[in-house]
């Protein structure tokens, strides 16, 4: 059973929330847990949620207006509140610092979540693997992280990509992410693509056609 | 139908499994394509959790889990390889 520590508010309709979970084994930077919330009468709902940090149980919840269980956890849920988690889970969709090859990160959305977990293990671990974020959102005020990946940090490229409105001067008209998003890297290197479904489909698609090997290409979507 | 992927069996399957199912490497019955667990589509909007080959389509697994049972289906599955740690505790923290 977890309980919430702390929160952060994200953006108008994301909070990020802190848990204490006593007897927590560590997890790798990608994975993720299941959230699972049970009513008075027994009814439950349960929710998968990528971690975004590597160090601490911390989720970052975009409230879904007709979801079940986002609102909750977005406006309702207090600090000190117990929650219902299982986890760590998943191997496939996760980063291990070292002196691996270069990494390119593209996330849609929310889907920024696990992918700011391994931006933040390579923080973490003085890593020296170089990383570029392409992160997609619909307006810069949908940006989670903000303050955070806007600090200069070496090693790291981040590369924002506006759909529907961009700030005033922005070189780039808003529009969907396209493969000149992706920059000039060389294809050989490990890529993680997260966000909805139609967006990864299409980003691993651009992957392919510059020719980037699909063994390393791993995709995570949330529907 | 919007699908997500294989990825989302990590934590049902983890209640059966003592490893990670979705880093396994599964073969189709009917195509024959071979992938990680991680990558097949995964339909979650109904009682159980389908899960079809990225390639042709074909069922894989299908899970469904009960209150006080779990059941899971992998006829349309030839076979899973799974990686298991040489002995160093790997990762984790």
């Amino acid at each position: 059973m977890a309980r919430l520590a702390e929160t952060r508010r994200e953006t108008g309709t994301a909070r990020t929330l802190v848990f204490d979970v006593p007897g927590w084994p560590g997890h790798l930077a990608g994975q993720h847990v299941d959230v699972r919330l049970t009513a008075p009468d027994g009814y439950a709902a349960q929710r998968s949620y990528s971690l975004s940090a590597p160090d601490r149980v911390e989720l970052t919840v975009q409230r879904i207006p007709d979801g079940e269980v986002s609102p909750y956890l977005t406006d309702v849920l207090g600090v000190g509140d117990p929650v219902e988690i299982r986890g760590p889970v998943g191997g496939w969709f996760v980063w291990r610092p070292g002196a691996g090859p270069d990494v390119l990160l593209i996330a849609g959305g929310s889907g920024i979540a696990p992918l700011m977990a391994m931006v933040r293990a390579r923080r973490l671990a003085g890593s020296g693997t170089r990383f570029r974020l392409v992160y997609s959102t619909r307006t810069p005020g949908d940006v989670f992280y903000a303050d955070e990946l806007r600090r200069p940090e070496p090693g790291l490229d981040v590369t924002h990509v506006y759909t529907r409105a961009a700030p005033d001067g922005w070189p780039r008209p808003p529009g969907r992410l396209t493969v000149d998003d992706l920059g000039d890297g060389p294809p050989d290197r490990d890529c993680f693509v997260c966000g909805p479904t139609g967006f990864v489909e299409s980003a691993a698609d651009m992957l392919l056609a510059r020719g980037h090997d699909p063994r390393r290409i791993k995709t995570e979507r949330f529907g | 139908m919007d699908h997500v992927d294989g990825n989302a069996l990590a934590g049902p399957l983890s209640e059966l499994f003592a490893v990670d199912i979705t880093a396994a490497t599964g073969r189709c019955v009917n195509c024959g394509l071979t992938g990680p667990v991680a990558e097949l589509r995964v339909y979650d909007r109904a009682p159980g959790l389908v899960a079809r080959c990225p390639g042709c389509g074909h069922v894989l697994l299908r899970y469904v889990r009960t209150p006080d049972s779990a059941w899971i289906d992998l006829t349309g599955t030839v076979s899973l390889r799974v990686r298991l740690p040489d002995g160093d505790e790997e990762g984790r923290g």
